[in-house]
This record gives structure tokens, C-alpha cells and sequence, in this order.
């Protein structure tokens, strides 16, 4: 099979998701054209050999729906043949669009993809996409339905992080990323979004809370107990009867942060690049994606990540550095934990707890962060993944070439 | 037209009157002779040209209409159609049976002619339906007993006639939601103020009113029929807070149920699915959930134990005839303690003069207290009056004296459970009795034909077993003794009728039928403790599994220390020696070294709080019993599950072995009333029969017997149904024998 190499990745600075957030006046549309003539102009790419743009986007409903990424293909001028789909995996969307974009080029479909997404969550809310998991009673009952934040307070009560283990975590988080700006970590690939006049609207991640604390975290009331005492708390129960009680330790400053932004990832064969007179910067290792209990919901990056390295044929030591997409704190520390991984590999530059997590766009996101940072530390591997909604994950492992 | 169960003529304007008055009957139902005259009106007043609308009442000072006929409808649950159609065929007839009444209604709501509705009295299930199904409807505002509701939800079955559509569209889903799902009833102001009704008026014109309306509007259309209509509080997918609204009842129903009751599960889909398509198709939807859940086992054990044997039991179907019925014109009750002090209480409330008797009259009257602040308190909430309060209270007489006894038509004997005391209490009591007098005690474990060998009369000494607290239970448990006559059984039933509450009969054995059954659920928690299972895992399959509280929450509510006591009693009277029984040791260690005897002391299994609510779960209980087990996943907690409810359902079995029971109706709404056995299967012994079957019941029983231990042997006459394909109401059916109440 052909090898999927990356030619480049660039993202937006996250905005605050909220009217306030310097990214809400700027479209979903905007957002995504802006990544792809990024990548057109960085590589002095000729449009025409791209044969798809998959972007990753959680509510495609609005200015989001109806397929936005051939609509951000056309608005970004690349070649009208050049075709766009969008996918939802939830929280993965971003990584399955860029694993989807790599599988195409190592089928032949495409000799060149970009893999992506977008996600404005100031403009068009979280669950504004609806669905049935939630509201049908068929379903929802016997998968003992709970929003993601009741399942992370599970993961935390079931493998025993304490309100002091998920907020040391979330001050670190905070440490790493502000260090990461502070050192240009992130240089490479942040594309500034630019307004309607052509000006620079937003240059740098606005959620960052460097300043954050143990003591100022202690301070915030966790999120989800109201929600687990109206009855959640008993719904999961179900599913987990050797819990007493659920113990509520999340809350808005150790779980990611809601945001504005865009990411997109050039993927193409070796053969094609040379064409174009591209560097490849790293190959695609391995992909894979699993389902897990849906209840809990977010314990697949274990999972996957164990599915994937089997069949890189690697052990979890063999990776360099690890991405966790920061959903939870709890999340990051069940995979550290269930797969020994040392916190000096884990996200090393922080992630959405600092930053944000624009749902779609997110996993194009990482991937960049993690070819940048294997590229600024010299290492050769990393493996990419995040826990997905409804009980699932989705992981790549890339490595340097 | 030819009607058998509506009176029917039309007026000089062309307004037609059918009055509904079910024949021979003191309340109408929905019957399928009055299904087929309502189709037969409807028919009628869509295509006669000279019909210029309709006005539906009832004949019946009773009300309008008591909704489906649960006798004719409890026939048909639980599948039981015989397969010599299709699949398809039998599937289409199914629906076209189902949706008749659904049809017919729906043809009359569109007919384009008024149709108002008078409902002087109660709507309930499928009256209500009828009358959602009106355009107009005027309730009466001077019936205090009036009521409306559906109720179907209750025994496990939905509201299958329009109800899941027409009242959602009509107040919103999340007005309807509790409605539906929990089938309370409401009355005539709360309906007009939900807009369930348009117009109030006195029993009297509601009749001319709703001609009035007729009169009034010649042309009529239901509000989803009219342009631009909007279920009130929107549709989920199509406006955001009506997704939470659904999101919200999912939780809710899972959080409280469990997801043991396929009804409420699917009143949920029915209004989700049937709310985002237009009525017609609503209507279709609910009718395949409404067969969907009627083939459900859970239907069938629950109309027929919730409805059916609950109502002839609470009538006294239990009652041995060829007796006449007692008059209790005096009880005596002795003993005014906790049950004694609730005896009287509940004696008082249903008129009945009663003598509250113990060893001073001090301790008397503060059995009467107990009485006097149930009293205040409904006086306050303005359930009751000061007059009919005082009224109660005058009918407790308080005594030290056993000559006030004298002249009263029963004894309840409610002292602590010693032997030698209630002997003592027997003899002093039968001095000043009349001859035809019953002595009950209200023991709850000493067999009573050992109590009935200190009464001079054994034949008028009867177990009269109440639970607490008295005044809510609703099951009172009559123990019959060797000696013990038919005339007494039947004068102890008239009792527990006349206080209103359901009796059940049972023969004499250790613990009778109630609490020998009922200890197995502790049991089996103390075995998986015993076991290294997760304390949390025993208390949450527990309740998951339909039970009211967890196993070692009831444990602390008993008391551990009587459950300690009672296991060494149990032993020394079996010649077992309890040295080496590790549950013995751990509860003696509890009770006796670190005094954790239970809820009484705050502190058992759990550590409660000051109003007595356990806080959680004593962390410490493991420090001598290792976990070993401390995840449940899917397979685990369905194997806690079986445990729990199998072996309740053998110890059943056993005392139907053993002729301690012999009417499974008894043993059904004993197990739900008395100790809470989930209450979706029908009963432990519906549970048997219809949720398992009986072969694949004793299957279970015997993989679990093979594993566990004998506790989960089937006994004799369970292997025996199974061979002959038998379950119990096939094996111990309401006896012929016992006729109706005399009366």
C-alpha cells in the first residue's frame, strides 16, 4: 500500500467560544477557508492536485451544515475539482477526517487529502446538531445515557482521582501551554485569523489561564453534581452498581475549554510530493478507531491506543510523546495510569484545558502540535487520540521521516 | 341505531345526545359492546346528514367513564394469540383490533361537526381518551369526587386510545409527561387550569352547556387539526428546549425505574416518536407501542395481580364462605406500643370503638398520642377536620383494666414477642371474653398454633399480622392455626376489610408467609457479603433489580441485632451449630463488638444521619470481610439479579410445598405489599410463571442450587409444574371454594 506522508499542518489560535470570544465575529466558513489557503499558500500548492479536503465538524447544522468543506474548498479558491466532506466522530472529528484524508492517499483514491476541521462553538452551540442518543427512549435508556461530564466524574470515582489529582492536573496544563507560547512552541503552525478588513483578528490562544493555581481551581464548584443528583448519578449507577456515590470533581477549570477554531493537515504520496517539490515531514504509522461503553464514555483513548500500537507493532514504550485530547482531566489520567505512560510524554504543551477544544477542529490540531514538537525535540514517534462521545477513540500514530 | 350500552336522540335542532350507561353495571367501561356503539356514533354522526353535532354524556351518577376493561383486557395481555395466521397477517389483525377505538375517535374529531362532552364525574384511562377525543369539554365543578387521569401506566400498560397524542399536543409534552408516566389522577380545577377542559359548571348544566357549545359552533376542529398549530413547548429536533424536555424524561424514568417497566419506556417513545409527525401517524405509532407493551409478561402480572387480584382480594375473595359477616362493634387492642398505638389508630379512623389496653393506663395514652398527632397532622394539611379528629379520637378508649375487654367482638394482642407473655395476656383476656370472640395476635414470627395452646378456644385463635407502620401499609397478613375455624378466618378477614385494607390468608409455619420469604432477600445480601462482594454492588442490584431499598439496607432496618438473634434461634431450634459460620461471626461482630445494630442506633451496615436517612455505606465493614469482587459488569449484576429474585421465589414455591400458602393470588400481593418484591413481575409467583417460565425457572433455580447451594432448590411441587408444564395459577388458582363475601 502507498504511504501517507504530512506535508504540513496548521491551525487557528482558539478564540473564547462565547460572544465576547474574538473569533465570534468571524464565520465557521471563514474559519476553514482561512486553514486551507494557509496550506495552499505555505506550499505554493497547485489546488488542482488535491483530490479531497475532509474536515471534522460536531454540529454541521447552520452555517456549519450542508457539507462546509466543499463550501470552504470554493470560498478558499482551491481548484473547483478539488471535492470536500465533512465528518462527525464527535470529539475525533478532526483526527478521523485527517486519518480518512491519509487512508485515501494510501488506497490511491488520492495521491493528496487534507485532513482537518472546523468548529466555531460561539456560533453554533454544542448539541445544536441534536440526535437521538440523548432524546429517544429506545436507545438512550438501555446505553444508560449521560452527558460526557458525568462520565468523566465516573472515570474519576472508578479509578480513584481525587479532586486534587484532576485540579494538579489542570495547573499543569496551564504551565505547559503558557510555557509553549512562551517559547514559540507553537510557531509553526498557527495561522493569525484574519477579520474582513484583512486585519489580524486573533494571533494567540485566549482561553489560557497561566495564572491558575491549586488554590484558585479549589475555589470552582464542580459542574455536574446538580446534574448527577436530578438523577444521572443513578442512571450511570446502572451501568457501574459498584458505585456508592459519584464523586463530582470536574468543573470548568480542569475540563476543556469551549472554543473557536480550525485546523488542517496536508497529507499526499511520496510520489506527489516530489512532484510538487514538497518535504515530507512524517509518515502515517498506523490509524485505527474502537467503540467502548458508551455509559462511561470516555475511556476509549486506552483502548484505541492499545489497538493501534498492536498493529504499528509497537508496545506503549516505544512511543515518544503522547496527545491526549484534554476533554477531562480525568480522561488523560485513566490512559496515563492504564498504560504507564509518564507525565513527561503526555502533552507536553499543554492542551484544551489551556487552550480549548473546538470540537471538530481539534484533532487536526494535536496531530500538528505533535509533528511540531517531535520536529523541535528531535524524537521520532507519537501517538495522537482522543476520547469520542458515545463511547468511542480514535488514535494515529505518526512518525518522523 | 341500535345501541346497548348509549341512550341516544336527537334534539329539534339536529344536536344528538348519547348518554353512556353501560347496562347492570354502577360505573361504565369501556366494554366491546361500547367500543363497538361508539364506532357505531361515530359512523352516525359523520355520515347523517340531519346530525348537526354531538353531545356525549353519562347515565351513571358514578361519573363518566372508568376507562378499559381490565377483565376483558387482562385476557388478552401477555400475547397469547394462537399462531394459525401469518406472522404478518396476525401482526396486521393485532394492529387493526388495536387502533379500532383510536380510528373511530380520530374519524369523529375530523367529522367537521361539534362534538362536546359532559363529565359530571370521574374520566379515567380510556374514559378520558373518549373525551380528549371531543372538541368541547365542560366537567362539573360541584363533584368533589371527581376525577380525571390515566391511569394505565400503573398496571403496566399505556394509554392506547389517543391519550399519549392528544394530551401532549394539548398541554405540552412536559405537562403530560407525569400525567402519563405516573397516572395520577386530577381533579376538575387543575384540568381547567391546564386547559384540559374548557369549561367548568355545576353537575347539573354541564349537560346544556356543552349542547350550548355545539349549538354555538357549527363547524369544529381539534387545535392540531387547525392551521399553524404548535404543540405547546415545541417538538424535540425541531425547537432546543424541547430536546432537553426528552432528554430529561429519559433521565428521569431511567433514574426511578430502573428500566423495569417496558410501559413507561414506551408512553416515552410514544409521545417523542408521535409528537414530531402529525396525529394520524401519532395515533399509528402509539397503537404499535400500546400492542408492544400489552404482549409484554410485565402487562399480563401487573393487571393481573396490581388490578384484578388486588381488587378481589381487597372485596375479600379469600374469605371462607357459608359465614355471616361481622359488625365489629367493639376491638379491643392490647398492647400500645408502635403496633398496638397503629392498630388503634387505623381501627379508630374506620369507625370502629376501640379499647387500647396496657399495663398502665399512662402507657395507654401514650399509645393514643400516636393516634392524636396523625390526627393534628391531617387536621393541618386539611386532609381532616377538628370535629371528625376528635371524632377519631373519641372512638380510643384507653385502659389498664381487662374489664373494659369485656363485650368487644375481637382481641388484637400486639405486646413483645415472648411466649410466655402472650400466654398470660390469652388467658387474661378470654376471662372476660364472650365465647364466640376471636383473639388475634399480631405476632409476626411465633407460630401461631403454639400461641393458641394457652386459649381455652384454639378454634377462635388467629394470626392477625401488621405491618408498620400501620397506617400506610395496605397488606395485613391472617395466620390460620391448626385448630383455627373457618368462622374465625372469615371474621378476621371481615376485620381487615373493615379497616380497608387487603387481607391475605395463610397457614401456620415459622415467620408464616411474609417474613420467612421476605428474610431470604437479607440472606442472600449476607451471602454475597459473606462472598467478598462489594457492599455498594449488593445495595445498587438490590434496588436496580426492583427491590425498595438494598439488602443490607433493610438489614439495618430490621435491626442486625434481631437478625442475629434470630439466626441463633433459628439454629439452636434446627441443632445447627453456628461456630464455624463465617455471617454469623461477621453480624455478631458488628452487633456485639463494635455495636452497630442498625438504623435504630444510627449506625449498621450504614451510618445514618439525624433524620435517620443512611448517609453511606460504614467504610469499615470490609475490614473483615475481603472484597473481592468490586467491579459488576453486565453479566455479574444479572447473576446478583436472579440470585435476589429466584430466591425469594423458592422460598414461595417452598411454603406452597408445605401448604403455608395456597392461593397464588395471596402469595403475588403478599410478596408486592408486604416486603416490596419487585413490583413489575406481578409477584413472586407471576414472577415464576410469566417472567421466566416455569421449566426455565427451575432451570435457573437448579444452575444456581448446582452453584450457590441448597438454598435455591426447587421443592417437589415446583418440579413437579414444571413436568406437567404447570405454573401456579395453573397449579394453586384462585380456590372455588372460597365464594365471595357474604354480604
Amino acid at each position: 500500500m502507498t504511504e501517507a506522508y504530512i506535508y504540513d499542518a496548521v491551525r487557528t489560535p482558539r478564540g473564547k467560544g462565547k460572544k465576547s470570544g474574538s473569533l465570534h465575529e468571524i464565520t465557521s466558513l471563514s474559519l476553514a477557508t482561512q486553514v486551507l489557503q494557509a496550506i495552499r499558500e505555505r506550499n505554493d500548492l497547485d489546488t488542482s492536485k488535491v483530490d479531497d479536503v475532509v474536515l471534522g465538524c460536531v454540529s454541521p447544522v447552520g452555517e456549519q451544515g450542508a457539507d462546509i468543506a466543499r463550501v470552504a474548498v470554493l470560498n478558499a479558491d482551491y481548484a473547483e475539482t478539488t471535492a470536500g466532506v465533512q465528518v462527525d466522530r464527535f470529539c475525533a472529528s478532526g483526527l478521523e477526517a485527517c486519518n480518512m484524508a491519509a487512508s485515501k492517499v494510501m488506497t490511491g483514491e488520492a495521491d493528496m487529502a487534507i485532513g482537518g476541521g472546523v468548529e466555531s462553538m460561539s456560533r453554533v452551540p454544542m448539541g445544536a446538531s441534536g440526535g437521538a442518543w440523548s432524546t429517544d427512549p429506545q436507545v438512550a435508556l438501555k446505553t444508560y445515557f449521560t452527558p460526557q461530564g458525568i462520565g468523566a466524574d465516573t472515570i474519576a470515582t472508578k479509578y480513584g482521582f481525587s479532586r486534587d489529582d484532576v485540579d494538579a492536573f489542570a495547573v499543569e496544563s496551564q504551565r505547559r501551554a503558557a510555557q509553549a507560547w512562551k517559547e514559540g512552541r507553537f510557531a509553526k503552525s498557527i495561522v493569525p485569523v484574519k477579520d474582513q478588513m484583512g486585519g489580524i483578528r486573533l494571533d494567540h490562544d485566549e482561553h489560557m489561564r497561566p495564572d491558575a493555581d491549586m488554590q484558585s481551581l479549589a475555589g470552582l464548584q464542580p459542574s455536574f453534581a446538580g446534574m448527577g443528583a436530578m438523577g444521572f448519578d443513578e442512571v450511570i449507577k446502572q451501568r457501574y452498581p459498584e458505585l456508592e456515590k459519584i464523586n463530582h470533581v470536574h468543573h470548568a477549570g480542569n475540563s476543556s475549554g469551549i472554543v473557536d477554531g480550525a485546523s488542517a493537515v496536508l497529507f499526499g504520496s511520496k510520489e506527489m510530493g516530489e512532484a510538487l517539490g514538497l518535504k515530507p515531514r512524517a509518515r502515517v504509522k498506523a490509524m485505527a478507531s474502537i467503540g467502548s461503553e458508551p455509559g462511561i464514555m470516555l475511556t476509549g483513548p486506552t483502548y484505541v491506543s492499545q489497538k493501534v500500537l498492536k498493529k504499528a507493532g509497537m508496545n506503549p514504550e516505544d512511543i515518544d510523546l503522547y496527545e491526549l485530547n484534554e476533554a477531562f482531566a480525568s480522561v488523560v489520567l485513566l490512559m496515563m495510569q492504564n498504560l504507564n505512560i509518564p507525565h513527561d510524554k503526555m502533552n507536553v504543551n499543554g492542551g484544551a484545558i489551556a487552550m480549548g477544544h473546538p470540537l471538530g477542529a481539534t484533532g487536526g490540531m494535536i496531530l500538528g502540535t505533535m509533528l511540531d514538537e517531535l520536529e523541535r525535540a528531535d524524537k521520532e514517534t507519537a501517538l495522537i487520540t482522543l476520547c469520542v462521545g458515545a463511547g468511542m477513540g480514535t488514535a494515529t500514530i505518526i512518525e518522523r521521516v | 341505531m341500535k345501541l346497548e350500552t348509549f341512550g341516544w336522540d336527537i334534539d329539534a335542532d339536529g344536536i344528538a345526545h348519547a348518554v353512556f350507561d353501560v347496562p347492570g353495571r354502577s360505573m361504565n367501561t369501556l366494554t366491546g359492546k361500547a367500543v363497538a356503539d361508539i364506532i357505531a356514533i361515530a359512523d352516525e354522526v359523520a355520515s347523517n346528514d340531519a346530525i348537526k353535532g354531538l353531545v356525549i354524556s353519562s347515565g351513571k351518577p358514578s361519573g363518566f367513564c372508568a376507562g378499559a376493561d381490565l377483565g376483558e383486557m387482562g385476557q388478552r395481555a401477555g400475547g397469547g394469540e394462537k399462531k394459525e395466521l401469518s406472522e404478518a397477517e396476525l401482526k396486521k389483525q393485532q394492529f387493526d383490533q388495536g387502533f379500532a377505538l383510536n380510528g373511530t375517535l380520530r374519524k369523529l374529531e375530523t367529522c367537521g361537526k361539534p362534538v362536546a362532552v359532559a363529565l359530571n364525574g370521574l374520566a379515567l384511562g380510556g374514559g378520558l381518551e373518549v373525551a380528549l377525543a371531543c372538541h368541547y369539554r365542560v366537567a362539573a365543578n360541584d363533584n368533589p369526587k371527581l376525577q380525571f387521569g390515566l391511569p394505565e401506566a400503573k398496571i403496566g400498560l399505556l394509554p392506547g386510545a389517543g391519550g399519549t397524542q392528544r394530551l401532549p399536543r394539548l398541554v405540552g409534552v412536559q405537562a403530560a409527561l407525569p400525567l402519563i408516566l405516573q397516572g395520577e389522577s386530577f381533579n376538575a380545577e387543575k384540568a381547567y387550569a391546564m386547559g384540559v377542559v374548557q369549561e367548568l359548571a355545576p353537575s347539573s348544566e354541564t349537560v346544556e352547556k356543552a349542547r350550548a357549545w355545539v349549538k354555538a359552533n357549527p363547524t369544529a376542529k381539534a387545535p392540531w387539526d387547525e392551521k399553524g398549530y404548535k404543540v405547546p413547548g415545541g417538538v424535540p429536533h425541531k425547537s432546543p428546549g424541547a430536546g432537553q424536555v426528552a432528554t430529561m424524561a429519559n433521565m428521569m424514568l431511567s433514574s426511578k425505574t430502573y428500566g423495569n417497566y417496558p410501559a413507561q419506556k414506551n408512553i416515552l417513545s410514544c409521545i417523542y416518536e408521535g409528537i414530531q409527525v402529525p396525529i394520524d401517524a401519532g395515533l399509528r405509532i402509539e397503537t404499535r407501542y400500546f400492542i408492544n407493551t400489552q404482549q409484554r409478561p410485565e402487562a399480563k402480572a401487573m393487571i393481573r395481580s396490581l388490578f384484578l387480584s388486588m381488587q378481589e382480594l381487597s372485596k375479600g375473595a379469600n374469605r371462607p364462605a357459608g359465614h355471616p359477616k361481622t359488625e365489629f362493634k367493639k376491638i379491643a387492642v392490647i398492647g400500645a406500643g408502635l403496633m398496638g398505638a397503629g392498630i388503634a389508630y387505623v381501627q379508630a379512623k374506620a369507625g370502629i370503638p376501640t379499647v387500647l389496653v396496657d399495663v398502665s393506663k399512662e402507657n395507654a395514652e401514650k399509645g393514643k398520642d400516636y393516634s392524636r398527632r396523625l390526627v393534628d397532622k391531617d387536621v393541618s394539611r386539611g386532609k381532616s377536620t377538628k370535629e371528625k379528629g376528635d371524632a377519631l379520637l373519641d372512638l380510643i378508649t384507653t385502659t389498664d383494666s381487662y374489664d373494659d375487654v369485656k363485650g368487644a367482638d375481637l382481641v388484637i394482642e400486639a405486646v413483645f414477642e415472648n411466649v410466655e407473655l402472650k400466654a398470660k395476656i390469652t388467658e387474661m383476656a378470654e376471662a372476660v371474653l364472650d365465647d364466640d370472640a376471636v383473639f388475634g395476635s399480631n405476632t409476626s414470627t411465633l407460630p401461631i398454633t403454639g400461641l393458641a395452646k394457652a386459649s381455652k378456644r384454639p378454634e377462635n385463635f388467629i394470626g392477625i399480622h401488621f405491618f408498620s407502620p400501620v397506617e400506610r401499609m395496605g397488606l395485613v397478613e391472617i395466620i390460620s392455626g391448626k385448630e383455627t375455624s373457618e368462622a374465625t378466618l372469615a371474621k378476621a378477614i371481615d376485620y381487615v376489610l373493615a379497616i380497608r385494607k387487603t387481607p391475605i390468608a395463610v397457614n401456620d409455619s415459622r415467620g408464616f408467609y411474609t417474613s420467612r420469604c421476605f428474610g431470604t432477600y437479607t440472606r442472600e445480601g449476607m451471602e454475597m457479603l459473606a462472598e467478598g462482594i462489594k457492599p455498594a454492588i449488593i445495595e445498587n442490584v438490590g434496588r436496580q433489580c426492583g427491590m425498595p431499598m438494598g439488602a443490607l439496607e433493610v438489614s439495618d432496618s430490621v435491626g442486625l441485632d434481631t437478625a442475629l438473634k434470630v439466626t441463633r434461634a433459628t439454629a439452636e431450634a434446627a441443632g445447627v451449630d453456628l461456630q464455624g459460620d463465617d455471617r454469623t461471626q461477621f453480624l455478631a461482630w458488628l452487633v456485639e463488638d463494635q455495636g452497630r445494630v442498625g438504623r435504630k442506633a444510627g449506625k449498621g451496615f450504614y451510618d445514618y444521619n439525624e433524620k435517620g436517612k443512611p448517609e453511606r455505606l460504614w467504610p469499615d465493614i470490609n475490614k473483615m470481610i475481603e472484597v473481592k469482587v468490586d467491579e459488576c459488569p453486565p453479566d455479574l449484576k444479572k447473576e446478583l439479579t436472579n440470585r435476589f429474585l429466584v430466591r425469594q421465589a423458592i422460598e414461595v414455591a417452598r411454603c406452597f410445598d408445605e401448604g403455608v400458602i395456597t392461593d397464588a393470588r395471596d402469595a403475588d400481593i403478599g410478596s408486592i405489599l408486604a416486603w416490596g418484591f419487585a413490583p413489575f413481575t406481578g409477584g413472586c409467583c407471576s414472577y415464576v410463571d410469566l417472567i421466566w417460565g416455569i421449566k426455565e425457572f427451575v432451570a435457573e433455580a437448579d444452575r444456581l442450587a448446582a452453584k450457590y447451594g441448597e438454598r435455591f432448590e426447587p421443592p417437589a411441587v415446583l418440579r413437579d409444574m414444571a413436568a406437567k408444564g404447570e405454573g401456579f395459577y395453573d397449579r394453586f388458582p384462585p380456590a372455588g371454594t372460597k365464594a365471595k363475601v357474604a354480604a
